[in-house]
């Protein structure tokens, strides 16, 4: 996988989120670090050490929360998050088909970001939308009662050429 | 404009106020706008806002949006009262039909009508699936604007807790509860009024009450839609607990895969805050009690609940041995009550209606009320509540109407990674607490997952030791290493390359993983196996030979 470089980031929006929830609060980690990641879209490791550095926790701890979490990720994602759901109504539904051809669509697994940075492929263990198993999200949206067939005109309404 | 509520009184008369101001005789269009989202309500919704205002039926006619209504299978779903319908699969352009023929003439669009067995029901209280459930923590799931406290207000929300706060003294609040038999709705079916009274009791200057809102198990999603779709019940039943065990600050830990619930949830507290319902001296009674949300990272384990408090602390959600038990030693190591949002969610009704009425609903081991959420091969799909004891025949055939095509039951999965299965034998048990234990499941969260003949159980089971093996947090070897060797077991039988041995194995495996694991998660893992072994040996010995 592609690495960017990280180098140059602009590092003051993490100075900005971690005054906002006050430096000496640990149990704020969490919360500061989703944040980090919605700013941007990834955890970088120069945004981490200076998280480190401003609340004066050790790097170590930080990435061992990081880890922790799958909520977290530490490579750059995609423009979209496709999040397929594998909970066990969307399981006994059949998602594991549906999965695999957006999987060879993709040319990624799970996990994975497509070489163009357009998709990344999530799967994820109930969104609580059993009624329309099996079912997926990309980015905020929900869709529902997927197959094979449907799902690739969804994933593609979405690819660069499209939007 | 919300203004600070100063007294009961006050609380009494915004009630008398809304109820004034809100003409009885408006037709109200109530939309479901929390799941039904998925598969295009807002825009329904638009359309019914736009055509009001063009038709300039203000007068006339509320469009509400509201939570969850149940019967998500026929999402997007609405109901027009009067004449008291209920549509489902509504789409945009039929949405001045509805307005020119339900809304202003009473009369029925057959084709939005509940079918079932070829005939059309076109009111909710005839459909089956509404009228066999008793509704007391979804009373106002579905008919009240989650985003609105003054609706809840204006149905008696917010006076259980003016009770308690006025009427009861604590001890008074814990000993109803107590009586009420009300168990933890989360899974393990502590007795509440107990858990309370022991951190009531614990010695400390600061305790903490945490509503555990970590709903991951997957299959189930009547959290989800409590505090989608009613997140005042929450807050309510927080403020009765914080009274009781003495609290003055709680927490709220969510999924962040729940951004509506999250968003409500916010919205509510708000509001909350605005009314002097959060906050110092509530309703000038010198109570103080304030709320925080935290929101979950995506950890199945965060759910137990020393996990829980290592998240909301900013560490690694690892569970930690017990004792000591949160009641003594939680959150920053002060006295800390949990509780689930459904158990929480019933603690309003209880204190108004009290203990004896609520008794009266359910068994002797399980009172009250269950939400099931109904999902897999199933016609209705959608949340169901019902009291403890009704059968599971008359939840998956009565209410949800039956499997779908011509297939055959072959049996529910209760209590999600953690339960076990359900065969078709047992189907007229009475559900509680104790009668699902004995058939090998249990009640869990109450996802409900129907299987039909072609579910195959045994990839059921790897399918659920695959979800524990990938969530087991690492921290004991039972768990982390029994979930693993489980796990290979089963891929290797599922892909048709199993031992004779391997059934005696997993056994042997599922026995030490279940008595040497350190946490919930790790102690209840093997119920699937088990229990698939225990009813479905046949399909097991399928892919042995």
């Amino acid at each position: 996988m592609k690495t960017i470089d990280t180098h140059d980031i602009d590092l003051r929006p993490v100075s900005k989120i971690v005054s906002e929830y006050g430096s000496g609060q640990d149990s704020n980690l969490i919360a500061i670090l989703q944040q980090t990641q919605d700013e941007y879209g990834y955890l970088p490791k120069q945004a981490l050490k200076e998280v480190s550095r401003l609340m004066d926790v050790p790097l170590t701890r930080i990435f061992g929360i990081v880890t922790f979490y799958s909520q977290f990720t530490l490579v750059p994602r995609g423009r979209h998050a496709i999040k397929i759901c594998t909970g066990t109504a969307c399981h006994v539904k059949g998602v594991n088909e549906v999965k695999q051809k957006v999987k060879d669509q993709l040319n990624v697994v799970e996990g994975e970001t497509t070489a163009d940075y357009q998709f990344t492929l999530e799967t994820v263990a109930c969104i609580g939308t059993c009624f329309l198993a099996p079912v997926m999200m990309v980015d905020d949206r929900y869709y529902g009662k997927l197959t094979t067939d449907t799902v690739t005109d969804i994933v593609d309404g979405y690819s660069d050429d499209n939007t | 404009m919300l203004k600070s509520l100063k007294s009961y009184d006050d609380l009494v008369s915004m009630r008398k106020s809304y109820d004034k101001k809100h003409k009885q005789d408006l037709v109200k269009v109530s939309i479901c706008m929390t799941g039904c989202r998925a598969l295009g309500a807002e825009e329904v919704y638009d359309e019914f806002r736009k055509q009001v205002k063009k038709q300039k039926l203000q007068d006339k006619v509320e469009v509400i949006e509201t939570g969850c209504q149940g019967l998500c299978a026929r999402a997007p779903v609405m109901t027009i009262d009067p004449p008291g319908v209920f549509y489902g699969r509504v789409t945009v352009d039929i949405v001045p039909d509805i307005i020119s023929s339900t809304v202003l003439k009473g009369e029925v669009i057959n084709k939005l009508c509940y079918a079932a067995a070829g005939k059309k029901i076109p009111y909710l209280k005839d459909i089956p699936f509404y009228s066999k459930q008793k509704k007391i923590v979804l009373r106002n799931c579905g008919i009240v604007d989650p985003k609105n406290i003054e609706q809840y207000i204006a149905r008696k929300g917010y006076t259980a807790f003016a009770k308690a706060l006025f009427d009861l003294e604590p001890e008074g609040i814990i000993k109803e509860i107590t009586k009420s038999g009300l168990r933890g709705r989360g899974g393990a079916g502590f007795p509440t009024g107990l858990k309370w009274e022991f951190c009531r009791k614990a010695k400390g200057d600061i305790k903490y009450l945490i509503c555990n809102a970590d709903e991951g198990d997957p299959g189930a999603f009547m959290d989800r839609a409590v505090l989608e779709g009613d997140p005042h019940a929450v807050i309510e039943g927080m403020l009765i607990a914080a009274r009781a065990i003495g609290s003055e600050k709680g927490f709220i830990y969510v999924r962040a895969e729940y951004p509506i619930a999250v968003e409500h949830l916010k919205n509510a507290i708000a509001q909350a805050r605005k009314l002097n319902l959060l906050g110092n001296n509530i309703l000038g009674s010198g109570f103080n009690f304030d709320l925080e949300i935290k929101m979950g990272a995506g950890a199945f384990v965060c759910g137990e609940e020393t996990a829980l408090i290592a998240s909301i602390e900013g560490k690694r959600g690892m569970p930690r041995p017990r004792p000591p038990f949160p009641a003594n030693s939680g959150l920053w190591g002060k006295p800390t009550n949990i509780n689930n949002v459904e158990t929480l969610a019933n603690i309003p009704t209880i204190i108004s209606e009290g203990s004896e009425w609520y008794k009266q609903l359910g068994t002797k081991n399980g009172t009250g009320t269950k939400i099931f959420a109904l999902a897999g091969k199933v016609k209705n799909t959608g949340l169901v509540e019902v009291p403890m004891g009704t059968t599971l025949r008359e939840i998956i055939f009565d209410i949800g109407g039956g499997i779908p095509g011509r297939r055959e039951f072959k049996a529910a999965q209760m209590g999600g990674p953690s339960g076990g299965c359900v065969p078709a034998e047992h189907l007229d048990l009475p559900i509680d607490y104790e009668t699902v234990k004995e058939v090998g499941a249990i009640m869990g969260s109450g996802g409900l997952i129907v299987m039909d003949s072609d579910t195959s159980m045994v990839d059921i089971s790897r399918y659920f030791m695959e979800f524990v093996q990938e969530e087991s947090c690492g921290k004991c070897v039972p768990c982390r290493v029994g979930t693993k060797k489980m796990l290979d077991i089963l891929t290797r039988i599922t892909e048709g390359n199993g031992c004779r041995s391997d059934i005696e194995d997993l056994k042997e495996m599922a026995d030490v993983t279940k008595t040497a694991s350190l946490c919930g998660l790790g102690q209840t893992a093997p119920n699937p196996v088990l229990s698939t072994i225990r009813y479905f040996m046949n399909e097991y010995e399928d892919l042995l030979k």
